[in-house]
């Protein structure tokens, strides 16, 4: 039994302290958003923030979590309100299938939360996301009109 | 705005999800509470045909036959049929026939199958009739409740006015009445010229639940009570499934079964994924590789360089002259030999479905590229007849062809029949995903040309030699045994023509299919043919002297279309004029799934194995161009899965197994490496093609020739990263 604190409320889910931490938000919180696309740390559809850092939650054991605050992709509107990384995405039409953007709005949020202004060249060292569909185009230009919203 | 909305499951009180994704539309075809002829949505709002639901408030439900799965053809569709009937885009959603639901109504929606580039060309003709009949049967009503003749009555944007009184109402106010009268027999459809709607690049209805997490994909679906299956079949394709020791794993927590699913696969069933996956893993398996595992990707390659000999048997798929003849009394020959690897879709989501079957229903919830081919396997994995089982739909994390195939379904319902009253979700490892693909065929070619003594070509030969994908998947497909798909691009017309014309010309395919199963990967055969020739023609042009675009253009006078794309790009890349400092162009076109395509690349090559891609130009005529922003990511997005594949992909064989395990070992583009593409559409009407697919052709192509052009050295084998070449 380990207590999780995500998206601001405390839950106390049933698993080994081993589990990784996306298996824990997915099954046993029940929070789908964050996505499943390899489990070695190399996609990262996973991606959410642990205490304010993108991480990639298939790398991150349940009891490396314990304590700190994680927010997955449900967790970022506030009051109602998308994200501006979302509504850029929204405004941009940026996903094409989809199952990886979880991941990469999460990672681009953090990264404007460090570097509110990132260059191109900030982008291309921060985000290394895989998206099969290929939508990069469309990520880069929401990245600079979400830093400039 | 418009969101993409599918109705709620609410058969058995199931609620999959906290977002209302597709479950099919629940019908109320048995729930005759309108009147006998009216068929009515969940909610009891009437079709007005098969295709539309209005809602009393004038919202607009379109149904959509073909699966959605990033590439936008759900989009594209519903403003096909939203602008032969003058609704107000800003109230359409959309939703999901079921494959069981299409059976029952004996199939008016057609073909669910979402593949070959066809999502919007082979169904833009009745989708389009199926929004016309309905408007002109919401005039009419509009007119026979005003008792005014139709013809003095207009729509749009979801209002019917009579022009002569200025008299108005809505869709949502007549549709009662629509639903109860006859169809028209005939409808006209709109010159494309007049849309208004189609043709615009308005934003896709399903972007904001991939913004906020809500979509819910195959591998989300949570029903009460559900079960989690992990699974792992021979990793040696043919091989059996020997024996394995539950006892060893039967203990772990959360484990509920081990299921022998069929000779060759075993699942784990536990409480949770990682339980079974878990358990998965621990569990002692013995397999029975049989003979295949002797097989390695070198003794494939040595048989298919062996149908390089022009004395072996091969099919003829495109022929005009003597091209043997002509190669053999040339003044000049030049000869060259290309391969190209197997692939992995690698769809971001891994294969999954989830299952429920009692001996009275089998139902089954997953993303599948082909709804009635997943409904085939349903009905024969569970034994039950067609009228007890049913598929639901849902939105896929990628398909690129891999879930036109329903093995996984297959699974899902061979394990979920073993616990018959429980839901079970299958969802494969990352691992499995990569040992049991479905591969893009492995093929080898030898290309030959032959010049006379003024450097004129007067003969290229095409001899392809290599898997096929419809002796496995569509036999039945299959001319006298001749794939013909193996000559996508090459072909002497149709769908995927050649664009050039030699005056001697042979283009052959020796099969020879290895026992790695095949499937259709996006571009399909378009890829490899696109390499071959269109490498091909440039070192032709070398060979002479001359340059690869004027080579190209002096074959190319019978193939308008081709030629114009292929100028297209040659004019904005700014080919003929000097490229900045350190930069190099190659350029490369191709027909494929009814398209015209041509792409452009500028380089420049670090210490000859660093390749940096600055530019890429990319033209396509499609005939119709029905979301240019859709055709645009789809373009962009073909470049990067078919630079991922020249640079990164490759699977190789090993013992009779795939060495490749994840995305470390099968790696794809990330941001860094991908340049802005710059999309020339020139749309020339009078046909339909397709542009999920065809572009892939020309992206490793153009940056190949780049690369010759940067470092004089030409490669002729896929995956880059083989020859310690990568991303700058």
């Amino acid at each position: 039994m380990a207590n999780l604190t995500i998206n601001g409320k405390t839950i106390s889910v049933d698993v080994e302290d081993d589990t990784p931490l996306l298996w824990a938000i997915r099954e046993n919180v029940g929070l789908t958003g964050t996505k499943y696309g390899c489990g070695i740390a190399q996609c990262g559809a996973c991606t959410v923030h642990v205490d304010g850092v993108a991480m990639r939650a298939c790398g991150v054991t349940v009891s490396e979590a314990v304590g700190k605050q994680i927010t997955t992709i449900e967790g970022l509107a506030s009051n109602g309100a998308l994200h501006k990384v979302q509504q850029a995405w929204v405004a941009n039409d940026v996903p094409q299938c989809g199952y990886c953007q979880s991941g990469m709005i999460m990672a681009v949020a953090a990264l404007l939360k460090e570097k509110p202004k990132p260059t191109d060249q900030d982008i291309n060292e921060a985000i290394t996301n895989i998206c099969r569909c290929g939508t990069f185009q469309q990520v880069r230009e929401a990245i600079h009109a979400a830093a400039n919203a | 705005m418009n969101k993409h909305v599918m109705p709620k499951l609410t058969r058995r009180g199931f609620v999959i999800g906290t977002a209302a994704a597709g479950a099919g539309l629940a019908i109320g075809l048995d729930i005759p509470f309108g009147g006998p002829t009216v068929v009515r949505a969940a909610d009891g709002s009437p079709e007005v045909n098969v295709w539309v639901v209005i809602r009393p408030d004038d919202t607009t439900v379109i149904r959509i036959a073909r699966s959605e799965m990033g590439q936008g053809t759900l989009t594209g569709l519903a403003q096909l049929v939203a602008e032969e009937l003058e609704c107000d885009w800003s109230k359409v959603v959309t939703e999901y026939p079921t494959p069981g639901q299409s059976v029952a109504r004996k199939r008016p929606w057609g073909d669910f199958s979402t593949g070959g580039s066809r999502g919007i060309r082979t169904s833009q003709e009745y989708v389009r009739k199926g929004g016309a009949t309905a408007r002109v049967m919401l005039i009419q009503a509009a007119a026979n409740e005003w008792k005014v003749p139709a013809s003095e009555c207009t729509a749009a944007n979801s209002v019917i006015t009579h022009t002569p009184s200025g008299k108005t109402t809505t869709y949502g106010k007549v549709v009662e009445a629509a639903a109860k009268l006859e169809p028209p027999a005939d409808v006209k459809l709109k010159d494309p010229k007049d849309w208004k709607i189609a043709g615009k690049g308005v934003k896709r209805l399903d972007t904001l639940d991939k913004t906020t997490g809500a979509m819910i994909y195959g591998a989300d679906v949570k029903l009460p009570g559900m079960l989690n299956a992990a699974i792992k079949d021979c990793p040696v394709f043919g091989g059996k499934l020997k024996s394995y020791d539950e006892a060893k794993v039967m203990g772990m927590k959360g484990v509920k079964k081990v299921v022998r699913v069929n000779d060759s696969t075993v699942a784990v069933v536990a409480d949770t994924w990682w339980h079974a996956k878990t358990a998965l893993d621990a569990l002692p398996i013995v397999w029975d590789e049989g003979e295949n595992a002797k097989v390695s990707s070198e003794s494939i390659a040595k048989w298919l360089a062996e149908g390089l000999d022009n004395a072996q048997p091969a099919y003829i798929g495109n022929q005009n002259g003597d091209a043997k003849a002509a190669i053999a009394s040339a003044a000049k020959k030049v000869e060259a030999v290309y391969n190209y690897p197997y692939q992995n879709h690698a769809t971001m989501e891994p294969m999954n479905a989830t299952a429920l079957y009692t001996p009275d229903k089998c139902e089954v919830w997953c993303g599948t590229q082909n709804g009635e081919a997943a409904f085939a396997a349903a009905i024969e994995a569970s034994g039950l007849p067609a009228e007890k089982c049913e598929v639901h739909k849902l939105i896929l994390g990628g398909g690129f062809g891999r879930r036109g195939m329903t093995d996984y379904v297959r699974q899902a319902v061979i394990i979920a029949k073993q616990m018959p009253g429980t839901p079970v979700k299958l969802l494969w490892s990352r691992e499995e995903d990569m040992a049991q693909g479905k591969f893009h065929p492995v093929t080898q070619c030898k290309m030959t040309g032959a010049f006379d003594a003024d450097n004129n070509l007067t003969a290229l030969h095409v001899r392809l030699s290599g898997q096929s994908i419809l002796y496995t998947v569509r036999p039945g497909a299959l001319v006298n045994g001749m794939d013909t798909a193996a000559f996508q691009g090459l072909s002497p017309s149709g769908d995927a023509a050649i664009g050039y014309s030699v005056p001697n010309l042979l283009v052959e395919h020796s099969m020879r299919n290895p026992h790695v199963p095949p499937g259709f990967w996006r571009g399909v055969n378009v890829n490899q043919n696109a390499i071959y020739m269109e490498c091909f023609m440039d070192e032709l042009a070398q060979s002479v002297g001359q340059d690869p675009v004027e080579f190209r253009r002096k074959l190319m006078s019978k193939h308008p279309k081709h030629l114009a794309v292929l100028n297209a790009v040659a004019e904005k890349i700014g080919w003929g004029k000097p490229a900045p400092q350190g930069v190099y162009r190659g350029i490369a076109q191709v027909m494929g799934y009814g398209s015209y395509v041509a792409g452009a690349a500028e380089i420049s090559v670090t210490d000859g194995s660093k390749i940096k891609v600055h530019r890429i130009i990319a033209s396509t005529d499609p005939g119709y161009i029905v979301n240019p922003a859709q055709v645009e990511r789809q373009i962009a997005g073909s470049f990067v899965y078919g630079l991922s594949a020249l640079f990164y992909g490759g699977c190789t064989v090993k013992d009779g197994k795939i060495e490749q395990t994840n995305f470390d070992t099968y790696n794809s583009m990330r941001i860094a490496e991908m340049p802005k593409v710059e999309c020339v559409m020139v749309p020339s009407g009078g046909f339909w093609g397709g542009v999920g697919e065809p572009t892939i052709g020309v992206a490793a192509p153009a940056v190949l020739n780049a690369y010759f052009a940067a470092t004089g050295k030409r490669i002729r084998s896929v995956p880059l990263k083989d020859q310690n070449i990568t991303f700058a």
